[in-house]
């Protein structure tokens, strides 16, 4: 299948390619995927903890173009964004503006999934309650 | 040397069709297009001769009697009209038919709709190196069983049965013995009589001929096979398969056969060095496995896995200028990996990280060395970018890992 222009560079030069360290109380890690369905994604977020702004975001992804684009987005939209704003991020926001056909929704289903994962991390490690999953 | 981009290497998916075999077919398109049934004059009778000679063609590659081809519209046809055929020609002495679960789908699938029918089918596993187990071969024959159907060369992994030692155990137990020889007829030797095959699939356009065009060849002597036609009309082909000839592609798959009859023994030399020195340098990767028996295979094919990078996120890294095959599947379709390395025996993870390198007539040196360029430079920028690469260089145990399946 033929990808979009905008995936295409996110898989050639993907953003914010790297790891935080995990044991920081300000950063929340999110896995998702799974290595049979063929996509694992990691995607961390590091806040300000004044702000509530989201400093830092990393990814890494196992997984189609599409993944990897839908990851490297999704870090580059986090960045600046607080907690609450990050939440927000909804999955036909990556499609869209990724031009991501039907049979790669997953990927942004994924994504979301994974900023969700990583804010929840954050939370529970701040001693916040968990959020319950909405429709993913 | 210049380099012409992009390179095709899935050569088991299809072969591009060789200049000879265009030249043999163009005749038949305008000039002489002639039904070759038509038998009361002279439009026809070039057209017969047309395709009286391209039969022997056929049938010469394969040691078989020009009467014992039965052309059809490719493969998965002569697939479906062995299985079907023989389940309906014989279905006063058994409805047990046995395969194994490597096959092509066309004959998977027929075999679906054979059980529907009421027939039985036993599907065999295959061992991790891809070769069926004989002695589980032979235990799975009842007195109910008409056919064995097992492929010659595998079209993913490119491993090739035990062909003898499967007819041999099919005489012994009076059983029909089908080979779908899809990927090995026209690259490595193939001979109806010495490998014991009552019927055989193949196709054009995976030996440089033309597609829309195969053939099935039935066995007429000890013992004499019949199949029972699945396409009722004019009787053309013995009765076994109705339809007026497709006389261009008929020529050119004749020709393609001569060709390949001719210089399969140089080029399968040719192509076997060039893949075994594409298998060596991108072996030298980290956790690369190369999938199937290495001894017994095709000379043009390599199936390896890339453990920790995703096939088709893989593929992406090079496809604008390198052409293959991945045996991962990642839409929402089908997140399910090659079901032929499933059966293998291999992980999920292997399997969705696995490429089939398919190499053919027109491969160079050149593609060759570009190729393992591409591949080694993408495997290595993906897996910086993999999670499950990091895990496992920091000795993570990703098995133990509660992963949550979507």
């Amino acid at each position: 299948m033929a990808y979009s222009e905008k995936v295409i560079d996110h898989y050639a030069n993907p953003k914010n390619v790297g790891t935080l360290d995990k044991s920081k109380t300000n950063v929340g890690t999110g896995l998702v995927g799974a290595p049979e369905c063929g996509d694992v994604m990691r995607l961390q977020i590091e806040v300000d903890q004044e702000s509530g702004i989201i400093s830092d975001a990393k990814f890494k992804t196992f997984g189609c173009g599409s993944a990897i684009a839908s990851s490297s987005l999704a870090t580059e939209w986090l960045k600046g964004k607080t907690v609450d704003q990050a939440l927000a991020i909804d999955n036909m926001d990556i499609v869209e503006e990724l031009n991501l056909p039907p049979v790669k929704i997953h990927c942004s289903v994924l994504a979301e999934d994974a900023i969700k994962a990583a804010i929840n991390d954050y939370r529970v490690k701040n001693g916040l309650p968990e959020l319950t999953a909405e429709k993913a | 040397m210049d380099l012409k981009l992009p390179i095709y290497l899935d050569n088991n998916a299809t072969t591009p069709m060789d200049p000879r075999v265009l030249e043999a077919m163009l005749p038949y398109f305008v000039e002489k297009f002639g039904n070759a049934a038509s038998r009361n004059h002279s439009f026809g009778w070039v057209a017969e001769e047309a395709v009286d000679y391209a039969r022997e063609q056929v049938a010469k590659l394969i040691n078989a009697d020009a009467k014992e081809i039965i052309f059809t519209s490719g493969a998965t046809e002569s697939d479906n009209l062995a299985l079907k055929g023989v389940f309906e020609m014989y279905a006063s002495k058994g409805n047990h038919i046995i395969t194994c679960t490597t096959e092509h789908k066309a004959v998977l699938d027929s075999c679906k709709h054979i059980e529907k029918l009421g027939g039985q089918v036993t599907y065999l596993q295959v061992q991790a190196d891809g070769l069926v187990d004989l002695g589980e071969l032979e235990k799975a024959i009842t007195d109910k069983t008409i056919l064995i159907a097992i492929m010659y060369g595998n079209n993913e992994i490119g491993v090739i049965q035990d062909v003898k030692g499967i007819s041999q155990i099919a005489r012994k137990h009076g059983v029909l013995f089908f080979s779908d020889a899809t990927q090995a007829v026209g690259k490595v030797p193939v001979d109806v009589m010495a490998d014991g095959i009552d019927l055989m699939a193949f196709s054009g356009h995976k030996m440089y001929g033309p597609k829309g065009v195969g053939a099935l060849y039935v066995r007429r002597k000890n013992p004499r096979v019949k199949v029972t036609s699945q396409m009722d009309g004019g009787g053309h082909e013995r009765g076994m398969r109705s339809g007026t000839l497709n006389v261009p592609s008929i020529a050119g798959f004749g020709k393609a056969c001569e060709i390949c009859m001719n210089e399969m023994a140089d080029e399968a030399k040719r192509l076997s060095k060039m893949r075994d020195r594409l298998e060596a340098a991108l072996s030298e990767l980290e956790e690369s496995y190369v999938n199937g028996n290495k001894d017994h295979r095709l000379p043009h094919t390599t199936n390896i896995s890339f453990k920790y990078v995703e096939g088709e996120g893989l593929m992406m890294g090079f496809n604008k200028n390198i052409a293959l095959s991945s045996g991962s599947a990642c839409t929402s379709a089908s997140l399910e990996p090659s079901y032929v390395l499933k059966a293998l025996g291999l992980g999920d993870d292997l399997a969705h990280s696995s490429l089939r390198f398919g190499l053919g007539r027109f491969t160079t040196d050149e593609q060759i060395d570009f190729t393992i360029d591409a591949v080694k430079g993408t495997v290595t920028k993906l897996r910086e970018m993999s999670p499950l690469w990091e895990m496992f260089k920091e000795g993570v145990d990703i098995n133990a890992i509660e992963w949550a399946h979507h």
